[in-house]
């Protein structure tokens, strides 16, 4: 394709009109900040950004209503991350069983990498239990690296509670309804 | 011995009958027999014509080493046969091409036979809307466990699902729930909701395993596999059945949510547990094994395995294992300990020299050994094996190359018979320097009735009259091994060594089978596989220098020992190639 270059008329090939509409701009935020004192800077870290709905912050781990882990160690966001920033220790045969029950299977271990991490959100993305989300934290301070990997237990203290459809829950309550059916002698 | 190497088992077959079917307008030629799972030439069905064009039939119930069931429906397709007219002439087109009367129904292609001029159709409309059709009953009391599912990865119904699935259920009631977590025997979990009652399980334990302990059990809906009362399903084989299921109904207790299938990487090997040496496939992750599966190999083990062969793989993992080269009881390298040998053997005396090898070793190993020995006048044997076998696939003899050694001439026509001879020379002192190579020498038998409590049988090692004041008898004891035991202490020379899945070679099985296996992990820490290292003492010692790649070594020791004569590295293939023996 062919972009057709228009020719500049007169006023623009003077280039003095665009250096005016130039300060025009530069003025007005002079004035908005030094005359009305409306700053566009923040006194970080005493004032802190409040990041819009939808921002990709930092993954983390979240509980259902009942507090119990959601996350089933299915292994799909270490499949689909990006940057390889999270690592899943499945529980084995002889593992913990699952706080919520029937739910089988809980990792022994999840760690999330925050140096490595993007924050693409396919993890939360592609999560079938709704385990994972990306939340507001932006800031991640560290002294060392090793600190900058998030294991289970602080992932899960980050991530708070999020309200879901409990499924695992409603399959053994319908299971038990139907113990009683067929009739058993 | 001198006989030509054959790359079949069977002689080639008198030429047989065959049909010229049509499979969605493409001809393909089938025999008109095939083998069962017996072997038994049985009328050729339409799914294997389908296959043989092919074309992909879904299925769940048909296996090809199972007897045939028919019970899934899954792969139901159209079909058509040439229209006879009243005179028994096929009725022509036009054209002068036989006019095909379409049946009025579908049929199973796993279990309706092929006939001459017939037309199958695998992808009409109104096939695929069967498929669609069963795979939606099949799913109505599906759990849809697929994040805790062991399967998940390599189940039919998954993939199947993304073919004919629908994307939303449109069953409003609610599902049918069974039994979860049944613990079915020592190594089997079966979840009775996943199941899509296929009996592939049932019909593999019963005319495969011969052992007739699972049936499906209530009516209707309730449908269950289970065993009879109070008894296990404890075959030697019953990991086969979590293989063969094509859901997540039965599955392996050892493998029970270690690792996503997906993760795995799949390397294909040879099993070392016996002399029977099964084709397998190595599933491994960052340097850790996770599991052995079978891999088809029709002139070993077709797609089976046992389950102590199969799970004999966690002491690839052991964190004991063998890490650092040891000299005279400090840790050193290998520049220095191959120099310290090397000038050692080249110094020896004719005959000073003993060697005893394991049958455990690679064919090429082996090789290197013999030239080895052969320079310096050794002595040599291995260490028998001897353990129980069955009528299926476990050997008695649990070394997985005995044949190798034989063939290139470490041991002979019976196993440790020279062990005797190197005793008695380390005794009266003529024997001064020692080689062992992967083998404990001061091991002894274990009685049978412990073995049974063992998760495998491959740890026997017959009588012998090599003992620990012997052994300090010796001056030099040079020993390579992969974990550390009895006769690694004693060691003046330590060499660790890597296991078959840290090492490329192949393996020479009890009929005369030569497979080659694959590097799935590496060796962890300064260990290194055995022909490495043989390889460049041989070069130190006789001043021969051979390949430094397996494939050219392979090729060297088939040039030279006439044995496998006429072999070739890439002429092994996947499935190997059978020597005379």
């Amino acid at each position: 394709m062919i972009v057709e270059r228009k020719k500049l008329n007169f006023w623009e090939r003077l280039y003095i009109p665009a250096v005016i509409g130039g300060f025009k701009v530069t003025a007005r935020h002079f004035i908005k900040s030094v005359f009305k004192r409306q700053p566009v800077t923040m006194q970080y870290p005493e004032e802190r950004w409040v990041v819009p709905e939808g921002y990709r912050g930092a993954p983390y781990l979240v509980k259902d209503q009942e507090g119990n882990t959601k996350c089933v160690s299915c292994q799909l966001c270490e499949f689909v991350c990006p940057p390889k920033a999270i690592k899943i220790i499945p529980p084995g045969p002889a593992g913990q069983l699952a706080d919520r029950p029937n739910a089988e299977k809980m990792p022994a271990e999840f760690e999330i990498n925050m140096l490595r991490c993007i924050f693409c959100g396919y993890c939360q993305e592609v999560c079938p239990e709704e385990a994972i989300f990306l939340q507001k934290d932006w800031s991640h301070v560290g002294t060392n690296r090793a600190e900058m990997i998030y294991n289970k237990e602080k992932l899960l203290s980050l991530g708070g509670t999020h309200a879901g459809t409990q499924k695992w829950k409603h399959k053994l309550e319908e299971a038990k309804e139907q113990e009683n059916f067929p009739v058993k002698p | 011995m001198s006989a030509a190497p054959t790359t079949e088992t069977k002689p080639t077959p008198s030429p047989v009958e065959t049909i010229t079917v049509k499979v969605d307008g493409k001809a393909v030629t089938v025999p008109k027999l095939s083998p069962d799972h017996t072997g038994t030439m049985v009328p050729t069905n339409m799914i294997q014509a389908c296959f043989a064009a092919g074309t992909t039939v879904p299925h769940y119930c048909y296996h090809p080493k199972l007897p045939i069931a028919g019970n899934c429906r899954m792969c139901l397709v159209e079909f058509g046969t040439p229209a006879m007219g009243p005179d028994r002439k096929p009725i022509l087109n036009a054209d002068g091409s036989p006019k095909i009367t379409k049946a009025p129904r579908p049929a199973i292609a796993c279990a309706t036979p092929v006939s001459p001029g017939m037309e199958i159709y695998c992808s009409t409309p109104s096939v695929k809307q069967m498929r669609e059709g069963v795979l939606e009953s099949l799913l109505i009391n599906h759990p849809l466990d697929c994040p805790i599912c062991d399967q998940a990865g390599e189940c039919k119904l998954q993939e199947y699902s993304v073919d004919y699935g629908q994307s939303a259920s449109r069953f409003v009631e609610s599902k049918v729930h069974k039994p979860k977590r049944i613990d079915l025997g020592p190594r089997i979990v079966l979840d009775a909701e996943r199941c899509i009652l296929c009996t592939r399980c049932i019909r593999f334990t019963r005319d495969v395993a011969g052992d007739d302990a699972l049936g499906i059990v209530n009516r209707g809906s309730y449908n269950t596999i289970s065993t009879f009362p109070g008894k296990p399903f404890d075959n030697n084989y019953t990991l086969n059945t979590v293989d063969i299921c094509p859901v997540g109904a039965l599955t392996s207790k050892d493998f029970r949510f270690q690792m996503r299938v997906w993760f795995l990487k799949e390397t294909k090997s040879v099993c070392t547990s016996c002399a029977t040496g099964c084709s397998i496939t190595a599933g491994s992750r960052e340097d850790k094994v996770y599991r052995y599966e079978p891999r088809e190999n029709d002139a070993v083990n077709a797609t089976w395995m046992c389950d102590a062969g199969r799970l004999n793989y966690k002491w690839i993992n052991r964190p004991d294992r063998l890490k650092d080269v040891v000299v005279r009881g400090e840790k050193s390298n290998w520049t220095f300990a191959l120099k310290e040998i090397s000038d050692q053997l080249a110094a020896a005396p004719k005959g000073s020299v003993a060697i005893i090898a394991s049958a455990r070793q690679t064919n090429e190993e082996l090789f290197l050994i013999r030239k080895l020995a052969t320079k310096l006048g050794a002595i040599t044997d291995s260490i028998p094996r001897i353990g129980s076998g069955d009528s299926l696939l476990v050997n008695a003899d649990k070394n997985p190359n005995v044949n190798g050694a034989r063939l290139n001439g470490i041991c002979f026509t019976e196993t440790g018979i020279n062990l005797a001879k190197i005793a008695s020379g380390i005794e009266q002192g003529s024997i001064k320097t020692l080689l062992v190579f992967g083998e404990d020498v001061l091991k002894r038998s274990i009685a049978s009735e412990q073995l049974k409590e063992k998760e495998t049988t491959s740890e026997v090692v017959e009588e012998h009259s090599i003992t620990a004041t012997l052994l300090g008898k010796l001056e030099t004891l040079i020993v390579s091994d992969i974990l550390p035991n009895q006769t690694t202490k004693l060691a003046h020379i330590l060499l660790p060594g890597a296991a078959h899945v840290e090492k490329r070679g192949s393996f020479t099985n009890t009929k005369g089978r030569v497979q080659k296996f694959m590097q799935a992990i590496q060796p962890p820490g300064d260990a290194r596989a055995e022909w490495e290292f043989l390889h460049e003492l041989v070069y130190n010692v006789t001043g021969q220098n051979g390949f430094k790649s397996i494939e050219g070594l392979f090729n060297q020791m088939a040039k030279e020992v006439p044995a496998y004569n006429g072999l070739s590295w890439s002429g092994l293939g996947d499935t190997g190639a059978t020597v005379a023996i």
